[in-house]
């Protein structure tokens, strides 16, 4: 089996790199690549993002073609994706970062800024939560509920369709932090750096 | 709900830790990785490298540092200490550190926070201030507190959050090494300037300072080096202290 890290020049993905070789260890082939044909004869994806909407979704752009072969993968081949923090709110159809961009439009919806309830809240909302898991997904396989995670973001993806959502945590509001649609998976936070709660989810992806 | 995190801060000198203690089954005390993957076993939140390596030969002993523990610790590294320009964040977090803390070339030339903060996205990047208390201010200090820039700790922290920083880790030199516990007045009227996190250090000798540092200095998280270093509490009887007295931390 082959696990695609897609590195699309989206900001600092060694960590996420090097929590999947430590799960996957010798039994699965990790590649980190942004090579289109690599990227096709994946098994599954993973699509990191780091900074801001509008600074992913256009070196996104940058690498021609990527874009239609995510969505050859994701839409056509239907096979399993994995987005992490802006990977996943690229899923959106837009996001309001910087300046209005338009996302990835796999799941409807939209990326605004977290309501820090006139300053009451700090931003970014940094730091361990814990996850209300509200939907029996895979990838939350032997994960407990109210599990700490580890998230850092000032930006939340808004849904259109609420049957998406797979987990959710409380801040100023009750925030999205996970969603799963068919083939498409998707964390807030980063399990890369959430300790072995992470790793387990990072794990029941790849067995998936 | 989010929880307020205890960072264990380890000062690394020539690649190897200052100061560190023997632990049970630590193979080599002295090996920064080794020392990580404690603190992050026994719970730790986050991890801090504080480089004080003095010669610029030796700068790029800290990378294969940082290399080496983000394959061993799945949770946040922040590593501080030298870095002067958008390049030296660059690689440091290409080895693997999730933040980088700048503290003197955040002061010499704001250009390095602002331009790293928009390559990199505000999360990774940290202001540290090192303030001092000159009569009824604070006044930031560079080059690990020898020099006085003479610029007010409260502004200069708010225009810090307006460059682009993503968190501020605020050290106070009046209360660091004398186990007193942290300037709470200064952590609060900074964190009631910003709208930033802000990471609490210097000071702390016992677990209530820990306590109080998020209680009444409102900080997001409190950083500690000494007491976690010479083996007094571990990071586990920290926050099963902390969780005692009704401050909420990841158990």
């Amino acid at each position: 089996m082959k696990v695609t890290i897609v590195d699309y020049n989206s900001g600092n993905i060694s960590s996420v790199i090097n929590s999947f070789e430590e799960v996957a260890k010798d039994k699965v082939n990790i590649e980190v690549t942004s090579n289109l044909d690599k990227i096709k004869s994946s098994d599954k994806l993973v699509l990191p993002g780091q900074g801001s909407f509008k600074s992913c979704v256009d070196a996104l752009n940058n690498i021609s073609g990527l874009i239609d072969t995510l969505n050859e993968y994701i839409i056509n081949k239907k096979k399993p994706l994995l987005g992490i923090c802006v990977g996943l709110q690229m899923f959106a159809d837009v996001g309001h970062e910087e300046a209005e961009t338009k996302g990835l439009g796999w799941i409807s919806g939209k990326v605004s800024k977290i309501d820090n309830q006139n300053g009451k809240y700090k931003l970014p909302h940094i730091g361990w939560n814990q996850i209300n898991i509200v939907k029996d997904s895979k990838i939350f396989k032997s994960i407990e509920n109210n599990s700490h995670m580890y998230f850092v973001h000032s930006y939340e993806f808004i849904p259109d369709d609420k049957s998406v959502i797979a987990a959710t945590t409380n801040y100023s509001s009750n925030i999205v932090c996970s969603i799963e649609k068919d083939n498409i998976f998707g964390t807030q936070f980063h399990p890369e750096k959430s300790d072995t709660v992470g790793l387990q989810l990072i794990k029941n992806f790849i067995k998936l | 709900m989010l929880k307020n995190r205890i960072i264990p801060c380890l000062d690394v000198k020539n690649g190897r830790v200052v100061k560190g203690i023997n632990f049970v089954n630590l193979k080599d005390a002295g090996d920064p990785v080794e020392q990580a993957k404690i603190y992050s076993d026994g719970g730790a939140d986050e991890i801090c490298f504080l480089d004080i390596t003095a010669s610029n030969e030796n700068r790029d002993i800290i990378y294969d540092v940082v290399k080496r523990t983000s394959k061993k610790c799945f949770v946040p590294l922040t590593v501080g200490g030298g870095i002067r320009s958008v390049e030296d964040i660059n690689k440091l977090l290409s080895c693997g550190a999730d933040k980088v803390s700048i503290n003197t070339a955040a002061v010499e030339n704001s250009k390095v926070v602002i331009e790293s903060s928009k390559k990199f996205g505000s999360q990774c990047i940290v202001v540290a201030i090192d303030a001092k208390k000159n009569g009824d201010k604070w006044e930031v200090f560079t080059h690990g507190g020898r020099n006085n820039s003479g610029i007010d700790a409260l502004d200069y922290a708010k225009k810090m959050e307006e460059n682009g920083a993503g968190e501020l880790l605020v050290t106070s030199m009046d209360k660091d090494g004398t186990q007193e516990g942290y300037d709470i007045d200064l952590m609060t009227k900074i964190a009631s300037r910003v709208n930033i996190p802000l990471i609490a250090s210097g000071g702390v000798g016992n677990l209530d300072h820990l306590v109080d540092g998020i209680r009444y200095g409102n900080a997001s998280a409190v950083l500690a080096a000494s007491i976690f270093h010479y083996g007094k509490y571990s990071v586990k009887e920290a926050k099963e202290y902390l969780d005692l007295k009704g401050v909420p931390v990841r158990i």
